[in-house]
């Protein structure tokens, strides 16, 4: 649906690969270009007309995205370069100075790198442990299975919404009531949920929480970290500059700006933040439950269809999410995702950034599919009568 | 040669390769490398006797470009000097990157002067030069 709306899409491809980035609808692409042709100037600086406009353009985003996610105040809205950038400064600004030696974080084996490399390298400065719950068969994580790895120092919880790699959907309302209960802090990476699902930091009980723009139809380079006030209170920030100091002397001393400002060193991507705003505004008009709606109906007809292919292993036919993993016997994916792109189709191959996840599923690499509302079932058409003939796959060799 | 010929050549080396399983023997040095840019991963292991790769075996996981090419490259180099190898290796190479070779020294290798139209599979091609160059690298 709302093919219309995305210029690209009118040129033939086949996107399938959704969960890397997502195409950019006419409506964020021109906010974009607005700020840079009619009012480019920097945010916090000016008194002049234009700049006004940058404040009350960015500042307006960060009141949207609140009330996206259901914060409560605008103040636990910091703009990051992306879900990378916020979940370093989770861990390193506020995990560094909160856990001890003798703590636990919980984590699981497909989360993304940048949920994993940064916990181990402070678990190896600080010392605490890192404990991973343990996958169900299909892969998915179930309420059981994190009880059984809650231990008494268990500090932190910090898993994604949806996975990245496999895709299942995580029980995270039942999570987020543990980590109440047991005064664990619960960290959500919503990457992969936020342009498809409503993410409610509240409902949820999240207290820190991660996302990048360019994977709900906003541009790249820019995200968001909340975090519960109290806690972003704490969070010392690590990037040091203009934009978030109130005063400095040469004696060394310097006073810090409040919140969200404090996290905000040097000039933003104002043009990204911009277009953030665009794409919560275009995703609102079209509407999440109709996405995800739209969503399960043609991930039921991919599994379905792609059930027909000869020698396909499908490793999750859930219906809980847009994406799926598979293989062809006897092909090695790249070459796989290679024959497809002669049909215009693009599709991700690889082990997708959760590489500890080759622990507990036996192939190492695999094709992922990963849908969004402007896919259709012609499409999924196309991709099928690709796969069936599979004598070809290797003609793209040569 | 024939497009068709060299598909053909690539298949067999893919499907049928050449000189695969790491052989359990400290007489072998091994070396893996991977490609940064996707998900080829492959181990070579070679065996050096007065001055020549007496014998070549390699595993991993890679794809049909990379597997292939390995395949080829451990039946060009084995019993070859080392001097002759790093003239072989080098070649290709330059084959791959477009620049002036001598097709000569490369015999079986050739069926890859076509890679460079597809810039994305240069890095499978070169793979498995990296590994046996360190391996020759550090027997020089």
């Amino acid at each position: 649906m709302n093919r219309e709306d995305f210029d690209i899409l009118s040129t033939g491809i086949i996107y399938l690969d959704n969960a890397a980035t997502t195409q950019k609808p006419r409506s964020v692409v021109s906010e974009i270009v607005d700020y840079y042709t009619k009012y480019t100037a920097n945010a916090h600086r000016g008194d002049y007309d234009i700049s006004l406009k940058v404040d009350e353009k960015y500042d307006g985003v960060r009141e949207k995205v609140r009330d996206f996610i259901n914060a409560e105040t605008s103040k636990e809205i910091i703009f990051t370069k992306g879900s990378t950038e916020s979940f370093n400064m989770i861990i390193f600004g506020f995990m560094a100075n909160y856990l001890k030696k003798e703590d636990r974080v919980l984590l699981t084996k497909g989360e993304h790198a940048s949920n994993i490399l940064p916990w181990l390298t402070l678990s190896k400065k600080i010392g605490f442990t890192i404990d991973y719950i343990d996958l169900e068969d299909d892969y998915s994580v179930s309420i059981e299975k994190v009880k059984e790895k809650i231990y008494e120092n268990t500090k932190v919880i910090s898993i994604a919404h949806i996975s990245n790699s496999i895709g299942d959907l995580r029980p995270v309302k039942e999570i987020g009531e543990i980590c109440k209960r047991n005064n664990i802090l619960f960290v959500l990476d919503a990457t992969q949920s936020i342009g498809h699902l409503k993410v409610d930091v509240l409902d949820l009980n999240v207290d820190f929480l991660g996302f990048s723009a360019h994977k709900m139809l906003g541009p790249t380079g820019v995200g968001v970290l909340y975090g519960k006030l109290n806690l972003l209170e704490e969070l010392v920030p690590i990037e040091y500059g203009g934009g978030m100091n109130i005063s400095f002397n040469s004696d060394g001393e310097y006073e810090l700006k409040s919140l969200p400002n404090r996290l905000e060193a040097g000039t933003r991507n104002i043009a990204g933040v911009i277009g953030l705003g665009a794409a919560i505004d275009y995703l609102e008009s079209v509407g999440l439950d109709r996405i995800h709606e739209y969503e399960m109906n043609l991930k039921r007809y991919l599994v379905e269809r792609l059930s027909t292919v000869p020698n396909i292993k499908i490793y999750n036919k859930s219906l809980d999410t847009g994406v799926l993993l598979f293989n062809i016997n006897n092909y090695f994916s790249q070459d796989v995702a290679i024959y497809l792109n002669k049909f215009n189709i693009c599709i991700r191959a690889g082990n997708h950034c959760a590489k500890m996840l080759q622990e507990a599923i036996c192939d190492t690499n695999t094709c992922r599919i990963s849908l969004y509302f402007y896919n259709t079932k012609e499409e999924i058409d196309i991709l099928v009568n690709a796969l069936m003939n599979q004598d070809k796959i290797l003609d793209t060799v040569v | 040669m024939d497009v068709n010929l060299k598909r053909e050549a690539i298949l067999d080396n893919y499907q049928n390769p050449a000189n695969r399983g790491l052989p359990k023997d400290s007489a072998y040095k091994e070396v893996n490398s991977r490609n940064e840019s996707c998900v080829d991963n492959i181990t070579v292991a070679a065996k050096v006797v007065d001055g020549k790769l007496d014998d070549i075996k390699f595993d991993g996981e890679a794809c049909a470009i990379c597997t292939s090419a390995t395949s080829v490259m451990t039946k060009e180099l084995k019993g070859k000097s080392l001097e002759e190898a790093e003239l072989i290796v080098e070649n290709f190479n330059r084959m791959i990157d477009e620049l002036p070779y001598d097709e000569d020294l490369l015999g079986e290798l050739n069926i890859y002067n076509e890679v460079y139209k597809q810039p994305s599979r240069k890095k499978c091609a070169l793979l498995p030069m990296e590994s046996i160059k360190k391996i020759i690298d550090d027997e020089e």
